[in-house]
């Protein structure tokens, strides 16, 4: 690879000792292929996600962005390649692994448990419990300090839409379900937050807080994947745009280097970008 | 932008609730109230109806005989809570009850030995539910339609469709038909057992995070998997754990019947569907309070034996307990639809 095929692949931006990219990134995949029976879902696909920054992902339906995801995310186990943290080989069996690894994901569909309450929803799956032997004999729940907790995650957020954390999710707005679960992925000391299409399903004021949660989250230090089928939210926070097309890796832009009719441009093959011998 | 929400969001929490909303609100939050509501209605006619019905006498009759039933239930809930359902029920016990009884009589077998490996095999059915249902991935429903006939046709097989009578089995197999009195109030050791087994099932449902994943794995099994929650293991176990409780109704049985009998409550799967259902806990999975149950169980008694004791007919009184399940289901659709 020589120096200008790196600047292209980090989105034009100067590689060297004073660039950020110069980092060692958190999260690498190498040549991912995974395949679903004849269809195949990755093509060899390679992703570079840096510490701090927002990564959007972007691509046309079936492009393969969500099945990176999932793969990244321990949803999928790729059939071959590589997964790399801080440049040391992972291999994720299923979503709890990448989870304690410190991947958090917000799936499209949410996965929020509707008929829990909120403060049983972000403490799913890794409950807490009472000291002493109420706990570690009777296995009981420490739902006062879990529900105390929560509303402090919560609030850390600027959500002040969501008060009472003994409601069930079920009753809030799509907007307030979003914020539980971005306040559940990035509640638990995790260092990367993947958010599968955060904003589909919302309106204007209810993304606009969405995105500003997500600017925060950067701000606080997390690596960010956002993958968006919306280009004005994703030209409005992301840091870099990793371009999926064909189930394979066809660049990585910037919202300066490139405008958003370019990055559609390149994302439905009517431009390429990789310099071409 | 926030500050507008909130006081939006604040003025849409102050609006006035019309009081059937209110109700409904009330209802949905705390699914126990309506067949709590029930029961005392039905007592109440009854009261009226009949002078013999509420009598400590009456009272003890009416436990002993919802005994078995709620027992059973309590594994019912499980597994409906998971948006499954159990046809198998009344099969596992009759099965676990004529091994049981057959081990202590035919075998010569002590009875603790004959009560474990009736344990065993009960568990070991309620698991081959389970794998079933998680591993090859069969809706609930066919696999204990399946498993229905299977332990129904091995029990016949095994007790050449014969009763053993309790006098010839040991002390301990019976054990729970005995009990004690509090003044004219009769309570049975199957009573006593029954109550630990609510109150043990109940802690596990709403204090531990198994309890959480059982509702969730109900509620919405992808999110419950993508969260984390190891789904496959919380069915497996809940049909397990629903096997030992067909198990310990089976020797709650022995006891008051008096007798390991093949054909012995032929429909206790209905009955405990039906107590279930009644006592507020969706069909559709993740909704519901295990005490709804016991009070369902005692609806559908105490509506069979008030009305028996009025001399009504017992037809009459599948009717009526036929249209008492219709209505609590229209109720508990009704109940979910409600908005904060």
């Amino acid at each position: 690879m020589t120096t200008r095929d790196l600047e292209v692949a980090h989105g034009g931006i100067p590689v060297g000792k004073e660039g950020i990219y110069s980092q060692q990134p958190i999260l690498s995949a190498r040549k991912l292929v995974i395949t679903f029976g004849r269809v195949v879902g990755l093509d060899g696909v390679d992703l570079d996600l840096y510490p701090g920054e927002i990564l959007a992902v972007i691509g046309d339906n079936g492009a393969g962005k969500s099945t990176l995801i999932k793969c990244l995310t321990g949803a999928y186990i790729p059939d071959s390649g590589e997964i790399l943290m801080n440049g040391q080989p992972v291999h994720f069996r299923k979503p709890q692994d990448a989870r304690m690894a410190g991947i958090e994901t917000v799936y499209q569909q949410l996965a929020v448990v509707p008929a829990l309450d909120i403060a049983s929803n972000l403490y799913l799956a890794r409950e807490e419990r009472r000291k002493g032997p109420l706990g570690s004999v009777f296995r009981m729940l420490d739902k006062k300090g879990m529900e105390r907790r929560a509303g402090q995650a919560v609030q850390r957020l600027g959500i002040q839409t969501i008060q009472n954390m003994g409601q069930a999710v079920e009753t809030l707005s799509g907007g307030q379900r979003q914020a539980v679960a971005v306040a559940r992925a990035a509640a638990f000391g995790s260092k990367i937050v993947v958010l599968d299409e955060p904003t589909a399903a919302l309106g204007v004021k209810e993304s606009g807080m969405v995105l500003e949660m997500i600017k925060q989250l950067r701000d606080g230090g997390l690596s960010i994947i956002l993958i968006s089928h919306n280009m004005p939210h994703v030209w409005e926070v992301a840091d870099r745009i990793h371009i999926q097309r064909l189930g394979a890796l066809a660049g990585v832009i910037t919202p300066q280097s490139h405008d958003m009719g370019e990055g559609v441009a390149i994302m439905t093959g009517a431009k390429r970008l990789a310099p071409s011998a | 932008m926030s500050t507008t929400v909130t006081s939006a969001a604040a003025e849409f929490a102050r609006r006035q609730q019309s009081p059937v909303q209110r109700v409904q609100h009330q209802l949905h939050a705390r699914p126990w109230l309506s067949p709590l509501f029930l029961l005392f209605v039905a007592f109440v006619v009854f009261f009226i109806a009949t002078p013999t019905f509420l009598t400590a006498n009456s009272m003890g009759i009416l436990l002993q005989q919802t005994a078995v039933v709620a027992t059973l239930a309590v594994g019912q809930t499980l597994v409906i809570l998971t948006a499954g359902i159990d046809l198998s029920v009344g099969a596992i016990m009759v099965l676990t009850m004529m091994v049981m009884a057959s081990l202590a009589r035919d075998g010569g077998m002590p009875g603790l030995l004959a009560l474990l490996i009736g344990f065993l095999l009960a568990l070991a059915a309620g698991a081959l539910n389970g794998f079933l249902v998680t591993r090859i991935n069969l809706p609930p429903f066919i696999v204990t339609l399946g498993t229905l006939s299977v332990y129904t046709a091995i029990a016949l097989l095994y007790s050449g469709g014969e009763s053993i009578q309790a006098s010839h089995l040991p002390g301990l197999l019976n054990v729970l038909g005995d009990g004690f009195a509090i003044g004219g109030f009769r309570l049975t050791w199957g009573i006593v057992v029954m109550v630990i087994i609510y109150a043990v099932v109940g802690y596990a449902l709403s204090q531990t995070a198994w309890g959480r994943y059982v509702y969730a794995v109900g509620d919405d099994p992808e999110s419950a998997r993508l969260s984390g929650v190891p789904s496959k293991r919380i069915l497996l176990a809940v049909y397990t754990v629903a096997g030992l409780i067909y198990a310990i109704a089976a020797w709650e049985l022995i006891g008051r019947a008096g007798a390991a009998t093949p054909n012995a409550v032929p429909d206790a799967n209905l009955q405990s569907i039906t107590a279930v259902v009644i006592g507020g806990t969706s069909l559709f999975g993740g909704r519901g309070v295990l005490i709804g149950t016991l009070l369902g169980a005692l609806i559908v008694q105490t509506l069979q034996f008030g009305l028996s004791q009025m001399g009504v007919d017992q037809q009459w009184r599948v009717l009526a307990t036929g249209f008492l399940i219709i209505v609590a289901v229209a109720a508990d659709q009704w109940i979910r639809k409600v908005k904060a």
